[in-house]
C-alpha cells in the first residue's frame, strides 16, 4: 500500500532539535508545569506519558505557543528550537506554528473539501506558485498521510464526510502540507478504533525520517511501539526522560516504575 | 346556584377528595408507604382530578352551549314581520336578553314575585317604566312579543341553570365515588396522574397551534370575501394602489411589495455588516470583560419598542437626512424634500435589526468548535485568517439563517415605516422619496371610517395574508438552513 521504505534510524547519532530549560507554566494561580528540562532529538519520535492532568499536553502546547491563545496561561523559562528562543519577542507565533505543526486529540478537519483542507496551509503561507504546484503539494501530503489511495477519487468531497481514522490521517496530512520541521501530536489516536490506530501509528513511524515527532499518549503500549525516547510527567514535573527501551524495562525513578506497572495513574 | 358558587363547590370537593384519597390509601396500607404502588400524593391527586376534571369540563361545554340553544328556540318566537324597519333579529334578540335580565333582577331583588312576572302583560303595564324603576334601562318601549320572548328566555335560562348545577354536582360525585373505590395500595395512581399531566401539556401545545390555524383561517375567509368583490388580477398584477372610498379602487399589492422589499433591503444593508462585524468582534476578539459589558448593551437595542424607533426616525434621522440631502442641505443636492423617505425608514429599521443579527450570529460563531480554530492556528494561520477562512465559512449557513430571520422581521415591521417611510405607493428606485409598505397600508385601510364589507377595507386581509405567506416562507427557509447547519457538528 505504501511505497515508503521504513528507515532504521540509529538512536545514538542524533542532534537536538528542541531544548527546554527551566520551563514553568502557570494557569492563573495554578502551577501546571514545574521546572521542566528536556532535549528532544531531531528525526525521531519522542513520547510524553503520564497520568491525566500531569501537564504533558500543556508542555506540548508550549512548543508551538498554542498556549498563547489561552488568556490566563503564562510561560516562563527557555524553549529553543534549533538554538533559537521561541519565546523571544521577535518571534511571531504565527510563523513558529508554520514550522511546528500540530495534530489534535479529536480529528478536526475544516468543513471544506479534502483538497481545500490540505491546501489551506500552503495557500496561507504562499508555498505554491500555481495550481499545478498546489496539486502536487496536495498529492504529496496525502501520500505522506497514507490516505491518498482512499481519497484520490473524491478530493472535492467534504473532509468531514470521512471516517474518524481517515479524518485523523487527513489532519496529519494537512499538518505535513506546510512542511513543518516538528510535528506535535496530542493524543492523536484517543478517538480512534484499534485498526485506525494501527494505521496512524504506522504513519508516525514513517514520518520520523523527515520530522521530529513529539507525541502525547495515554497508551503506554503505543509509546513503546512508536517512540525512540520517552518522557514521564507526573504532577507537572518531568520525572524521567530517556530511551524508550530503558524507561519501559529499567526505569530509574520509582514513580515511573509505579506508573508503568499500573500502581499509580 | 350562581356559577362562582358552583365552581368553588366543585373545587372544594376536589380538595376534600385529595385529602380523603391520601388518608384512605395510607390507612389501607397500614401506614407503610412502601406498600403503596405510588406516593400518597398521587392517590390524593387522582381523586381530586376525577372529581374536578369531568365536572369542570361539562360545565365549560354547558356554558358555551346553553345560550346558543336557548337563543335558537326563543328566536323562533319572533316572526320576521315583527322586526321593525332598520333593525334586525340580532338587535331584537339583544333587547330580549336585556328584558330577561331585568326580570331576573326584579325577582332576585324581591321587587316582583315570580307570579307577578308571569302575569305581566305589555299591553297593560309600561314594562320600560317598571324596569326603569328597578335600575334596568331600556332603549325603547317593550313590545308584547319581546316581553313574551323574554319571559320564555328567562324561564329556559333558570331551568338550564338548575339542571347545570345538578349535573355538574352529580358528575363530581360520581368521579369521587369511582376514584375512591379504586384507591387501593396496588392501584397505579402515579401513572394516571402522569397521563393527566401529559394531556395538559398536549392541550397547551395544540392550543398554540390551533390559534395559528385560527388566525390564518380568519384571514383566509376575509381574503376570499375580498376576492369576491375585487378582481384578483388587479390585486396581484396591477400597478397602481389607489383606494377610493366611493368604490372603483385600484388595489394592487405590487407597489406596496416594492416599497416593503426596498425598505427591508436598505435595512439589511445597514444591519448585516454592522451586526456581523459586531458579532465577530464580540465572539473572537473581545475579552471576557468587554464581552460581558458590550453584549447586554447591544441587546438593549432589541428591547426598545419599535414605536420609539419610529419617533427616532421621524424626529432625528429624517431631519438629519434632509439637512444633508435636502434643498438647502449641507451637500446642496436638493434630492430630498421631506423627512419621510425610504432611506429614513431603512436606516432606522437597520439599527433595530443590528442586535438581532449580531446576537444570533454571535451564538452561531460561538458554536463553531474550538478545535476548528486550534486546527487553523496550529497550521500557522493568523486569527484573522482563521476567522475569514475557517470560522465564517463554517458558520455561514447559520449566519444566512440569521439574516433571513432578520429579513422577515424587517418585512413585517410596522411602526417604523408608519412613521418614517411616508404614505405614497409607487414604483421608484430613488431612496430619498417617500414610499409605503404593506404593513402601513393594512393599518390605514383598517383604521379608516370605511364600510367593513367594502373591498377597500377587506384588502387589508388579503395584504395581511400575502405578508404572512412571505414571512412564513422566509422563516421556514431560515429554520431549514439553521437546522441543517446544526447537524453538521453532531
Amino acid at each position: 500500500m505504501y511505497d515508503t521504505e521504513k528507515l532504521g534510524t540509529d538512536v545514538n547519532q542524533t542532534e537536538t532539535k528542541i531544548s527546554a530549560r527551566n520551563v514553568q507554566v502557570y494557569y492563573g494561580d495554578t502551577h501546571a508545569i514545574k521546572d521542566v528540562n528536556v532535549d528532544i532529538d531531531a528525526k525521531s519520535v519522542t513520547a510524553f506519558i503520564g497520568p491525566s492532568g500531569c501537564g504533558k499536553s500543556t508542555f506540548l502546547r508550549c512548543i508551538n505557543r498554542m498556549n498563547d491563545t489561552i488568556d490566563v496561561c503564562r510561560v516562563e523559562g527557555d524553549i529553543k528550537i534549533d538554538g533559537e528562543d521561541i519565546y523571544d519577542k521577535r518571534v511571531d507565533p504565527v510563523q513558529l506554528r508554520a514550522k511546528v505543526g500540530m495534530v489534535f486529540q479529536k480529528p478536526n478537519p475544516f468543513p471544506k473539501s479534502i483538497y481545500d483542507n490540505i491546501a489551506y496551509g500552503p495557500r496561507i503561507h504562499g508555498l505554491a506558485k500555481n495550481k499545478a504546484d498546489l496539486d502536487e503539494i496536495v498529492e504529496k501530503s496525502l501520500r505522506r498521510g497514507a490516505i491518498w489511495n482512499e481519497v484520490k477519487d473524491r478530493l472535492h468531497a467534504p473532509g468531514t464526510g470521512l471516517s474518524g481514522g481517515q479524518q485523523q490521517r487527513l489532519c496529519i496530512a494537512r499538518a505535513v502540507a506546510t512542511e513543518p520541521e516538528v510535528l506535535l501530536m496530542d493524543e492523536p489516536c484517543s478517538a480512534l478504533d484499534p485498526i485506525a490506530t494501527a494505521q496512524v501509528e504506522e504513519l508516525i513511524d514513517e514520518l520520523r525520517d523527515q520530522y521530529s515527532v513529539v507525541i502525547v499518549t495515554h497508551s503506554m503500549q503505543q509509546a513503546a511501539r512508536v517512540s525512540q525516547k520517552t518522557a514521564f510527567f507526573h504532577l507537572g514535573n518531568l520525572v524521567e526522560y530517556g530511551d524508550t527501551s530503558q524507561i519501559f524495562t529499567n526505569p530509574k525513578d520509582e514513580r515511573t516504575e509505579s506508573y508503568i506497572t499500573g500502581r499509580i495513574g | 346556584m350562581p356559577l362562582s358558587w358552583l365552581v368553588l363547590l366543585v373545587l372544594a370537593l376536589a380538595a376534600a377528595g385529595y385529602f380523603i384519597g391520601r388518608i384512605r390509601v395510607l390507612k389501607l396500607a397500614g401506614g407503610d408507604i412502601r406498600a403503596l404502588h405510588s406516593l400518597p400524593i398521587y392517590y390524593g391527586t387522582n381523586v381530586a382530578l376525577s372529581v374536578a376534571v369531568p365536572a369542570i369540563a361539562v360545565l365549560l361545554v354547558w356554558l358555551l352551549a346553553q345560550p346558543t340553544l336557548i337563543e335558537r328556540s326563543v328566536s323562533g318566537m319572533i316572526a320576521p314581520e315583527m322586526i321593525p324597519e332598520g333593525s334586525n333579529l340580532n338587535l331584537v334578540m339583544s333587547d330580549v336578553r336585556r328584558v330577561a335580565d331585568g326580570l331576573n333582577t326584579a325577582i332576585s331583588g324581591g321587587a316582583m314575585s315570580l307570579a307577578e312576572v308571569e302575569a305581566m302583560d305589555a299591553t297593560v303595564v309600561d314594562v320600560r317604566a317598571r324596569l326603569g324603576e328597578l335600575g334596568v334601562a331600556l332603549g325603547q318601549d317593550v313590545r308584547p312579543e319581546v316581553l313574551a320572548a323574554a319571559k320564555s328566555y328567562r324561564s329556559a335560562a333558570v331551568t338550564g341553570n338548575t339542571l347545570r348545577t345538578l349535573i355538574v354536582l352529580a358528575l363530581a360525585g360520581i368521579g369521587f365515588g369511582i376514584s375512591f373505590s379504586k384507591t387501593k395500595p396496588d392501584y397505579r395512581a402515579r401513572n394516571v396522574v402522569e397521563r393527566a399531566v401529559l394531556a395538559l401539556l398536549m392541550a397547551a401545545a395544540s392550543l398554540a397551534i390551533l390559534t395559528t390555524v385560527g388566525i390564518v383561517l380568519s384571514m383566509l375567509f376575509e381574503t376570499i370575501n375580498f376576492f369576491g368583490l375585487h378582481n384578483w388580477r388587479d390585486f396581484f398584477f396591477g400597478t397602481t394602489w389607489a383606494p377610493n372610498f366611493r368604490g372603483d379602487s385600484e388595489l394592487s399589492i405590487l407597489p406596496l411589495l416594492w416599497g416593503t422589499l426596498y425598505i427591508s433591503f436598505i435595512a439589511l444593508l445597514v444591519a448585516v455588516p454592522i451586526g456581523l462585524f459586531a458579532a465577530i468582534y464580540l465572539s473572537e476578539y473581545a475579552g471576557p470583560k468587554t464581552r460581558a459589558i458590550a453584549k447586554p448593551l447591544l441587546e438593549i437595542l432589541a428591547g426598545i419598542p419599535t414605536i420609539v424607533y419610529g419617533l427616532f426616525a421621524l424626529l432625528t434621522v429624517g431631519p438629519l437626512l434632509v439637512n444633508m440631502f435636502g434643498q438647502s442641505g449641507s451637500l446642496g443636492l436638493g434630492w430630498m424634500s421631506g423627512a419621510t423617505s425610504v432611506l429614513t425608514a431603512g436606516i432606522v429599521m437597520g439599527i433595530m435589526l443590528i442586535p438581532f443579527v449580531s446576537s444570533l450570529s454571535d451564538d452561531i460563531i460561538n458554536a463553531v468548535p474550538q478545535t476548528m480554530r486550534d486546527g487553523s492556528l496550529g497550521l500557522g494561520a493568523t486569527p484573522s485568517e482563521t476567522i475569514r477562512q475557517v470560522v465564517i465559512p463554517a458558520a455561514l449557513p447559520g449566519i444566512v439563517g440569521a439574516i433571513l430571520l432578520a429579513a422577515s422581521r424587517a418585512i413585517g415591521e410596522t411602526m417604523i415605516v408608519v412613521m418614517g417611510a411616508g404614505a405614497i405607493a409607487k414604483f421608484s428606485a430613488n431612496p430619498f422619496e417617500s414610499m409605503t409598505t404593506i404593513t402601513t397600508r393594512i393599518v390605514s385601510q383598517l383604521t379608516g371610517d370605511g364600510d367593513f364589507a367594502s373591498p377597500e377595507t377587506l384588502v387589508a386581509f388579503a395584504l395581511g395574508l400575502s405578508l404572512f405567506v412571505l414571512t412564513l416562507g422566509l422563516n421556514v427557509l431560515a429554520l431549514y438552513i439553521v437546522r441543517k447547519y446544526r447537524e453538521q457538528y453532531e
